[in-house]
C-alpha cells in the first residue's frame, strides 16, 4: 500500500495561473496540479485544461486519479504557441494580438504541459480524422463480441466509436486470438481479446495499491495482459479495475452474466462495510440488488472502494429477511405493536430501561433512539467490530456509523464499555425492558438467560438471530439500501444515503417507526420526514450545527469529532 | 387554420345523383358475389388465410443448423421491447455455459408473454444474433393467462432452425487455427 488515496479537502497553496485558449475560449488555469500518487506538483497537462471547461477529449490510458502513460493516443489535439521573434519577443498580428505557431504535428493532451499563450483545438478536422484512425487500429483486432460482453452499455470503445469512429471496417484479414475467459484472481475475469492495452489497470495496482501483480507479456499484436506467473491477481482492491477498464477486458466473476448495465437504476448511495464510508453507486434492478460501484469523492474514497465492502451486498436480499412484525412470536401489525410497546413504554419508570443501538444505523435513529435514552435517564451503549484495517481506504472499525453513534450520544468514546453494567442492571432486576436495534445482542455478553428476565424485550433487526428469537416485539427494520438517512465516517464526515430498492414484506425503515414511538412516549412531535428529521437534529446536536440535508449534497460534509 | 368550406352546386344538392353512384357499387358487388361466384369471406378456422411473406407474427427463438440456441442472452430485445413482453433470466456466474464454442453465454430463461406482445418486430430488428424471428403464426390462443407466457424451450421448439453464418463457430475455428502461432502465451 502505498498512499492514502484520500485527500480531505485542504486549502492548496496559491499556484501561478497561466492563460490558454481552448478552442477559442480563453481560461486560465493552473501552472501545475498536485500529482496524483505522491501530491507533489506537476506541470498541468492540456487534457486537464480542457476538463476546466468540461471540453471533452476522448481517452482510453488517462485516469485523472493515476500516473500518465500516454499510450493509446486518442486523445491527440492540436495546439500553437506564441510565436517568438529573434528577440525572443512575441510577434504580433495587425491587431495587436500574439500570432500563434501552429504545430505541425499534434499532441497527446494527457502528457502535454501547458504553456502561457497556449492554444489549443480539440475539433479540427484532422483531429477528427486521428481519433478514426486511432479507433480503426484499435478495432483490428478487437472481437467484437458486444452480445457476450459485460462491459456492453459503459464501454469507451462502443462510445468513442460512436461518437468518433468510422462505419465500418476496412480490416479484411483474420483477427489475431488471444486467450478468452482467464481466470486472473478470485474476483477478476480476463478476456485478453478485448483488451486495448491501456495499462490502467497495471498502474492502479502497482501505484495506488502496491501489489505489482499485472503485466503486458509478449510483442507487437500478440501484446497480453497477465498476471505475474505463479502469482494471483487477489488483492482488496481488484475490482476497481473492473471499473477503469475501459473495454470488458477485465470483468467481474461475481457480476458476470447477471445483468445487462442498462437495466440497471443507479442509486447514490454510501458503503456501510467499514468506517471510510466510501461513496458508491448501488445498482439494482426490480427491487433486486446487483452491484455496488464506486462513486467519485475526493474527500473519502477518490474514485475506489475495497472488494469486501464492494460484494457485501448479498444480505439486502436475502430470503429469511425478517418481513413480519412479531408481537409475543405472533404476527402483529405496526399499529397494534407500536401502540402497545408505547403504553408499555410510557409507564416505565425512569432507569428501568436501557437500550443497545447499533452502529449501523442511520444518524437520525440513533438520535431518535437518544431522545428515549433521554426520558427514562437510560443507559445506552452499542457494539463494537474491530478488524485489521489497512493504508488504502479499509478501516478498523467496520462499523460504518461509530461517530454518528458517539455524536448523538448512544455511546462513549469506548464502545460497549456500559454492556457489562447493563447485564448487572438486567440480573439485579432493575432493568425490566430492553430495546436493542440490529445487534445480537446474545453474542456481546447479554445471554439468552439474562434476556429472559426482561419484562419487555423490544428487538428491531433486519435479519434472524438469537436475540430476535427471545424478542417480545420483533420490529422488521430497512438495509442502508431501503431507505434513506446519513452516516458519519471515521473522519467525521456526514454522507448521505438514498433508497435503491423497496423493502421487503412488511418492513419499515427505523427512523420512521422510531418518530412514532419517540411522539407517542415522549410527547415530541417533529418532521415525518427524513429532510426534516436530519434538518431537526443538526439544530439539537451540537455537532452536527449548521448543517442542512439539502446542504450535503452527494459528497457529504464534515463535521469535527 | 380555416378551410373555406366551397357551397355546394345545384348538381350536388340534388344528392340523387350520389346515392345512385353508391348504390351501383352496391349492386356490382352483389352481382359478384351472388351470381359470379367471387366471394370475399372465408370459412375460419377451417379455411385458412395465406400468409404474405413478411407478415409479422409471433416472436420466436430458433437454432442454427448445428442445433445450438443461437441467443447469447444480450438482452436488447428485452431492451427494445415496447409492450416488455420479453423477460430474460442471465446464466450469471455459474450459469449454463453456450451450446457453441466462444458464444459464452446462452440464457437461462427466456420469456415471451404472447398477451403483452404487439408484433411490431423491434426484437427481431434489434437482435445481433439473429436468434428471434416473428414468424407466421397469428392466431395465438390459450385457456389461462399463464399458458400464453411462452417459456424458452417452447419458444425454440415452434421457431426451429434457422441457419446462419455461425459467426462464433467461426472465431473459434480462426483461433484454433493461430494455435500454431510461433507465439505461446
Amino acid at each position: 500500500m502505498s498512499t492514502p488515496v484520500t485527500t480531505e479537502t485542504k486549502p492548496a497553496p496559491p499556484v501561478e495561473k497561466i492563460k490558454v485558449k481552448v478552442d477559442g475560449r480563453e481560461i486560465e488555469v493552473p501552472r501545475t496540479t498536485p500529482d496524483p500518487i505522491s501530491g507533489k506538483p506537476i506541470p498541468t497537462t492540456m487534457i486537464q485544461a480542457c476538463a476546466l471547461i468540461n471540453v471533452d477529449v476522448p481517452h482510453y490510458c488517462y485516469h485523472p486519479k493515476l500516473p500518465v502513460a500516454g499510450n493509446c493516443r486518442m486523445c491527440l489535439v492540436e495546439f500553437g504557441t506564441p510565436a517568438l521573434g529573434p528577440d525572443r519577443k512575441p510577434i504580433l498580428n495587425q491587431d495587436g494580438t500574439p500570432k500563434i505557431a501552429k504545430s505541425p504535428r499534434p499532441a497527446i493532451a494527457c502528457a502535454t504541459p501547458i504553456s502561457p499563450g497556449m492554444e489549443i483545438y480539440t475539433n479540427t478536422p484532422a483531429v477528427k480524422q486521428m481519433r478514426e484512425g486511432v479507433l480503426e487500429f484499435l478495432l483490428i483486432n478487437h472481437p467484437l463480441d458486444c452480445p457476450i460482453c459485460d462491459q456492453a452499455g459503459e464501454c469507451k470503445l462502443q462510445e468513442y466509436s460512436v461518437d468518433y469512429g468510422q462505419s465500418a471496417s476496412r480490416f479484411v484479414e483474420p483477427k489475431v486470438h488471444k486467450p478468452k475467459a482467464v481466470d486472473l484472481g478470485p474476483r477478476i475475469v480476463l478476456d485478453d481479446e478485448r483488451c486495448i492495452l491501456c495499462t490502467r489497470c497495471i498502474r492502479f495496482t502497482k501505484d495506488i495499491v502496491g501489489d505489482d501483480a499485472l503485466g503486458i507479456v509478449n510483442r507487437g499484436s500478440y501484446n497480453t495482459l497477465t498476471a505475474y506467473p505463479g502469482k494471483v491477481f487477489d488483492n482488496n482492491y481488484t475490482l476497481n479495475t473492473v471499473d477503469i477498464c475501459p473495454v470488458g477486458a477485465l470483468t467481474s466473476k461475481d457480476f458476470r452474466f447477471k445483468m445487462r448495465v442498462w437495466f440497471l437504476k443507479e442509486t447514490k448511495s454510501v458503503c456501510t462495510s467499514c468506517a471510510t464510508g466510501c461513496n458508491i453507486i448501488i445498482g439494482s434492478r426490480e427491487e433486486k440488488v446487483y452491484r455496488y460501484e464506486p462513486r467519485q469523492n475526493d474527500a473519502v474514497n477518490a474514485c475506489w472502494m475495497c472488494d469486501s465492502g464492494r460484494l457485501n451486498y448479498k444480505w439486502i436480499g436475502r430470503e429469511d429477511r425478517l418481513k413480519d412484525v412479531q408481537r409475543q412470536k405472533e404476527k402483529s401489525i405496526w399499529n397494534a405493536a407500536l401502540n402497545e410497546i408505547s403504553h408499555k413504554l410510557k409507564s416505565a419508570p425512569v432507569g428501568s430501561v436501557a437500550i443497545i443501538a447499533s452502529a449501523r444505523q442511520a444518524n437520525e435513529e440513533l438520535w431518535l433512539l437518544s431522545k428515549l435514552k433521554a426520558k427514562f435517564s437510560a443507559l445506552s451503549d452499542s457494539v463494537p467490530r474491530m478488524a485489521e484495517g489497512d493504508k488504502l481506504l479499509l478501516n478498523a472499525d467496520r462499523n460504518p456509523n461509530t461517530n454518528g453513534a458517539r455524536l448523538t450520544g448512544i455511546c462513549f468514546t469506548e464502545m460497549g464499555s456500559t454492556i457489562p453494567q447493563i447485564a448487572s442492571g438486567i440480573s439485579s432486576g432493575k432493568i425490566k425492558t430492553l430495546i436493542v436495534f440490529g445487534e445480537d445482542v446474545t453474542k456481546h455478553g447479554l445471554g439468552p438467560d439474562l434476556l429472559g428476565k426482561l419484562e419487555t424485550l423490544i428487538v428491531s433487526d433486519i435479519l434472524p438471530n438469537a436475540t430476535t428469537r427471545l424478542a417480545h416485539y420483533l420490529l422488521p427494520g430497512c438495509a442502508h439500501a431501503e431507505k434513506r438517512g446519513t452516516f458519519t465516517n471515521a473522519k467525521g464526515r456526514v454522507q448521505k444515503f438514498m433508497k435503491a430498492v423497496e423493502p421487503p414484506g412488511d418492513a419499515r425503515p427505523e427512523w420512521e417507526f422510531l418518530h412514532e414511538l419517540v411522539f407517542n412516549v415522549t410527547g415530541q412531535d417533529g418532521f415525518v420526514t427524513i429532510e426534516g428529521l436530519f434538518n431537526e437534529m443538526a439544530k439539537e446536536v451540537p455537532a452536527f450545527k449548521g448543517l442542512t440535508w439539502a446542504g450535503l449534497g452527494d459528497s457529504g460534509a464534515t463535521v469535527p469529532i | 387554420m380555416i378551410v373555406n368550406r366551397r357551397p355546394l352546386t345545384f348538381w350536388e344538392k340534388l344528392y340523387l345523383p350520389a346515392i345512385m353512384g353508391g348504390l351501383k357499387v352496391t349492386m356490382r358487388h352483389a352481382w359478384r358475389t351472388l351470381f359470379a361466384g367471387k366471394k370475399v369471406t372465408m370459412e375460419y378456422p377451417e379455411q385458412k388465410w395465406a400468409v404474405p411473406p413478411d407478415y409479422r407474427g409471433a416472436p420466436y427463438l430458433v437454432r442454427d443448423q448445428d442445433g445450438s440456441t443461437k441467443c447469447v442472452s444480450c438482452q436488447l430485445c428485452e431492451f427494445v421491447c415496447p409492450p416488455k413482453a420479453i423477460k430474460i433470466i442471465p446464466p450469471g456466474p455459474a450459469g449454463q455455459i453456450a451450446d457453441r464454442a466462444n458464444a459464452e453465454k446462452m440464457p437461462r430463461e427466456f420469456e415471451i408473454n404472447m398477451l403483452r406482445c404487439i408484433y411490431c418486430g423491434m426484437c427481431q430488428e434489434v437482435c445481433p444474433e439473429e436468434a428471434i424471428f416473428l414468424l407466421k403464426d397469428y392466431s395465438i390462443t390459450g385457456q389461462s393467462r399463464q399458458e400464453l407466457v411462452f417459456n424458452k424451450e417452447k419458444l425454440l421448439a415452434l421457431g426451429g432452425v434457422h441457419p446462419g453464418i455461425q459467426k462464433w463457430k467461426h472465431k473459434a475455428e480462426e483461433a484454433k487455427e493461430q494455435e500454431n502461432f510461433p507465439v505461446k502465451v
